[in-house]
């Protein structure tokens, strides 16, 4: 199998609800090994593209192929070739962690003889070694989730699908959920990630940012950051900060600001040169500026950049 | 206690009824349904029996006797057999019920012996209405039998002997024993009970399903308040209801009324607050939707239906199931509806019964306040 | 502005049969504060919000909140605070409006009042055009922004907010935290848990919480300085190799592998980084870039989670 062949082809697709255009035109590849991040925000498409990835919506033009499977011609082909695993983990709580496995085992229709062999190397990569009679329930958060990763990939498919996995789980799981990720990474399959953790989208090899429907950027976390954000950022620190805010998301010339810890984060063309003119015109309304200076982008700095922010509404309720 | 609160909750209590199609469908149609259920589908009179007949004998006095048979509303002659094979064929494939078999020699017997015997045989797979056949079929050959004798003694110009004791059935209250009449109060109780108990019980279980609860007691909203805000809308279906299904009693079924409307509201008002806080209890014990309807059910439905005197009176119970009656809030108040419907009796007479009623309502509206708790633990 | 604690809480302990979820917790919220919990799943977030919003009885120690001592009051605390648990108390029947009405009149707002301040609210939420919307039709985040609008509907002086963002994409998630900044001015208090990192980053202070026990408390910056030896990233397109070489160089404590970059935890980074870059060129792997970067405050938590677990016998995994 050549390793870098694509897995997963995607070539203007796009889907529409009656008169709602979902997902307008989308192309990307993805290839084996690679770990392929879908930013966006609520509503932009992302789910849906999962779905018709997985077979379970149809598209309503152009074309997607995964593991080779044209997943519009054959939706159910594609199932078994693909592993899912969703947000609320669907785990059975009242099965055991063994049971759990047997029963995704046969929804996966994993060969008989090959089922103990599986669910031992299931358990293994998870973690759960020996625990294979424990109670779900009895399982914290994050051991849940490395059992539904278990559950998602034993029939080994090439691809699989992880929408929010770690939606509300702590850091020190996440690390090491990532870090069989990794493994899986290294063994050739393709992991596709749909994630609100900026932190989380950094993991990724290559990411794609979707908002209403559309591709907006697309690229390794380091392009997105040094390429594809409108403009530079400031960081600013002042006294008092609420009224700051307000001024700077009202003066030309900045093109955001938002916030940030006790600082604020502004949005400008030219950093460098933008920054001792705000600082005079803070000092102009006697308010205390401290430090301001340019800071490099989040991840989340670009997503906010490019995806539709309601326009700048106050900053905030008075009393 | 806050009226702003109390109206708050039930206000959004009124919202979520009304945008609950299953909850409105339980509301309007269960109690029209089961009125019209229990009132034209439910009769527990027994009438048009039917009946086979074989005649053996063959005579003009035969002929007479089954003749009183014919004449009568309570069995319905289905079917002149020939023979007994016929009969009990006709029996297995329920074509009749009752068959009557009139011997040979019944003419000769009767004139020469002054006695003769008819053969009943009976269907006792529906033992219930074959003991009523069999209760018919004896009242009438009874009848005939008075008849020919006096027909007999005036032949022979004696005078007509001292009376008979005759047995005279005299049923007060409801003369035509139209069963419908009696059972429609009972309907009342049961969709009083069902619904008042069975909507309510989700109110509470449904706040900790769908994770409103929690925020809800971090407010200052005290327990009284919450528990009165969602009680008001579920009372003010429940006394609807009830209205509802003795208007349609009264006036499209013609169950008379005779006792006063405001020992009807009066009493109704009692039994819904316990059929309620019973429901509140129910939801806070629960902890789930499912669960809680569960629960509610089975203590209405069940007990209302088979201990409430409804459809099974209490004195025919053996006396263990006679004293757990008496804890069934259901029983007093059939009992009242059935005396404010058909009875019309003092208002004394019925204080037994109001008073047990708000024994329980006092007890259960004490245990449905003390069991809610602003905490998780 | 005020600085006697809005919250205090002091020794405050609770358990569940054999599970102690709490475990003799200390640390104060001042007025005018943001205030973030951090800690793993089970770590006891939850169950000390429960405890100071009342709705649930501690087992030991004191808190007080807005003055009131929640052991001992709680009713009363809760006239003066606001609370959003995970699971928030969003009525999906009915409108947005009338969610707002609700909350508005069991905090006894008045008409008048409460018209102005939703109008305000929303409006700065983002969705002042769906007011006849139901709940339940809502996307996540306007949910969970149309929560925080009723928890704030009746102007509360502290704010406690369980995980108020999960599963909320980074625009409504500013959206909300905007909201939240601009109730500081007037002195009110917010305690918020969070596992989003980023998040922790943005209030005054941090305490991380593991086991039911206070970890660390203070000012993110503060925790950055404090961390024990350095981050050293090297960003490289071919990011495993960088990876598997690096790991177990001397003075290296962990190295992660995030996306295109690796993250290596030393114990020096300024002695170590030569040291990392000789070694890599020593077998040629390409890199593009190798620095030394400030600790995040996910580095912190999850090295002194490490060191915390390493105290302890071995957990278990349930």
């Amino acid at each position: 199998m050549n390793q870098k062949a694509p897995s997963v082809v995607v070539q203007n697709l796009t889907k529409r609800f009656g008169d709602f255009v979902a997902v307008d035109n989308v192309s990307f590849e993805a290839t084996h090994g690679e770990i392929f991040g879908f930013l966006g925000p609520n509503g932009s498409g992302k789910s849906t593209t999962i779905r018709i990835l997985c077979g379970l919506l149809r598209p309503s033009s152009g074309r997607a192929t995964v593991a080779g499977i044209d997943v519009g011609r054959n939706p159910e082909a594609v199932r078994q070739h693909i592993g899912y695993m969703s947000q609320k983990f669907s785990l059975y709580n009242d099965l055991r962690v063994a049971e759990n496995l047997e029963f995704f085992a046969g929804m996966y229709s994993v060969p008989k003889k090959e089922i103990p062999a599986r669910i031992a190397w299931a358990l293994k990569m998870a973690g759960l070694e020996g625990r294979g009679q424990n109670p779900t329930s009895a399982l914290a958060v994050g051991w849940k989730q490395r059992l539904a990763l278990g559950c998602a990939v034993l029939h080994r498919p090439p691809v699989i699908f992880l929408d929010e996995p770690t939606s509300g789980v702590d850091p020190v799981s996440r690390r090491q959920f990532w870090d069989l990720i990794h493994e899986m990474v290294g063994q050739g399959i393709t992991v596709f990630v749909t994630t609100h953790y900026m932190d989380e989208a950094e993991y990724c090899n290559r990411l794609v940012l979707l908002d209403r429907g559309r591709i907006v950027a697309m690229g390794t976390p380091t392009d997105l950051k040094s390429h594809h954000m409108k403009g530079e950022l400031l960081m600013i620190e002042c006294e008092p900060l609420g009224p700051a805010l307000d001024l700077l998301q009202t003066a030309p010339d900045v093109l955001d600001a938002a916030v940030f810890g006790s600082g604020i984060h502004a949005v400008v063309a030219d950093a460098s040169a933008m920054a001792p003119k705000i600082r005079e015109v803070l000092l102009s309304r006697q308010f205390r500026p401290g430090r301001i200076s340019k800071i490099e982008p989040s991840l989340e700095d670009v997503f906010v950049s490019l995806t539709t922010t309601r326009g700048a509404g106050k900053s905030g309720v008075a009393a | 206690m806050s009226w702003t609160r109390i109206v708050a909750m039930t206000r959004k209590e009124v919202l979520q009824i009304l945008r609950d199609p299953r909850s409105l469908l339980i509301i309007l149609v269960i109690p029209l349904v089961q009125l019209f259920i229990f009132g034209y589908a439910v009769n527990l009179d027994v009438k048009h029996v039917p009946l086979c007949i074989y005649d053996r004998d063959g005579t003009q006095t035969s002929q007479d006797f089954l003749k009183h048979f014919q004449a009568t509303d309570y069995f319905n002659i289905v079917r002149v057999s020939d023979s007994y094979p016929d009969i009990i064929r006709n029996i297995d494939h329920g074509v009749c019920s009752v068959a009557l078999v009139v011997p040979p020699q019944f003419a000769e017997n009767l004139r020469s012996n002054g006695q003769a015997s008819v053969q009943a045989i009976l269907d006792a797979s529906d033992s219930n209405s074959a003991s009523i056949g069999m209760g018919y079929a004896q009242a009438i050959t009874q009848t005939y039998s008075s008849e020919i004798q006096i027909a007999w003694q005036q032949e022979r110009g004696l005078a007509v002997g001292a009376p008979n004791v005759t047995f005279e059935q005299r049923t007060w209250f409801n003369e035509d024993l139209e069963s419908m009449a009696d059972l429609v109060p009972g309907v009342v109780a049961m969709v009083m009970a069902v619904v008042g108990a069975f909507l309510t019980s989700l109110t509470i279980a449904r706040e900790w399903e769908r994770g409103t609860m929690e925020q809800l007691i971090s407010t200052p909203v005290g327990k009284l308040e919450i528990q009165i805000g969602k009680l008001l809308p579920y009372f003010a279906i429940g006394i609807t209801d009830t209205a509802i299904c003795a208007g349609t009693a009264v006036w499209w079924f013609g169950v008379p009324f005779r006792g006063s409307w405001l020992v009807l509201f009066g009493c109704s008002t009692l039994f819904l607050i316990v059929v309620l806080s019973l429901g509140y209890f129910i939801s806070v014990t629960a902890k789930s939707q499912l669960g809680a309807c569960q629960m509610a059910l089975l203590a209405t439905f069940l007990p209302t239906f088979l201990l409430s005197g409804f459809i099974f009176p209490i004195d025919q119970m053996p006396v263990v199931v006679q004293w757990v009656t008496a804890v069934l809030p259901a029983r007093y108040y059939v009992s009242i509806l059935r005396n404010v419907f058909l009875k019309g009796s003092e208002i004394r007479l019925l204080v037994p019964d109001i008073a047990a009623l708000a024994a329980i309502a006092a007890f259960l509206v004490i245990l449905a306040t003390r069991s809610f708790k602003k905490r998780l633990a | 502005m005020n600085s006697t604690p809005a919250i205090t809480v002091s020794n405050l302990g609770k358990s569940f049969g054999a599970v102690t979820a709490v475990d003799q917790l200390s640390f104060d919220v001042k007025p005018g504060e943001i205030f973030g919990l951090v800690g793993p799943d089970g770590s006891g977030k939850t169950t000390t919000m429960r405890m100071l919003a009342g709705v649930l009885t501690p087992d030991s120690g004191s808190a007080t909140v807005a003055g009131h001592d929640v052991r001992h009051d709680p009713e009363g605390a809760k006239r003066d605070l606001s609370y959003m648990p995970q699971r928030f108390g969003l009525y999906e029947d009915l409108t947005v409006d009338e969610n707002i009405r609700f909350y508005a009149d069991l905090f006894g707002v008045r008409r008048r009042e409460r018209e102005e301040r939703s109008a305000e609210l929303l409006a700065a939420a983002g969705f002042a055009e769906f007011r006849k919307r139901l709940a339940g039709n809502l996307s996540g985040g306007m949910k969970q922004k149309l929560g925080l609008v009723c928890a704030l509907i009746h102007t509360p002086r502290v704010i406690l907010l369980d995980e108020p963002t999960n599963g909320v994409d980074p625009v409504s998630r500013r959206d909300f935290w905007q909201i939240l900044y601009s109730l500081l001015a007037q002195g009110v208090a917010i305690l918020t848990s969070t596992s989003y990192l980023d998040e922790a980053e943005r209030c005054h202070r941090v305490g991380l919480l593991y086991q039911g026990r206070m970890l660390f408390c203070d000012l993110p910056e503060a925790l950055k300085k404090k961390f024990p030896g350095g981050v050293i990233v090297v960003h490289s397109d071919d990011a495993e190799r960088v990876r598997a070489e690096l790991a177990g160089a001397s003075g290296e404590r962990d190295a992660l592998l995030v996306g295109d970059h690796v993250h290596v935890f030393v114990d020096d980074a300024a002695r170590r980084l030569p040291e990392l870059r000789a070694r890599l060129d020593a077998v040629k792997v390409s890199y593009d870039s190798i620095e030394q970067v400030e600790a995040s405050i996910e580095d912190i938590f999850v090295s002194a989670v490490e060191r915390e677990s390493a105290k302890q016998l071995p957990k278990r995994p349930s």
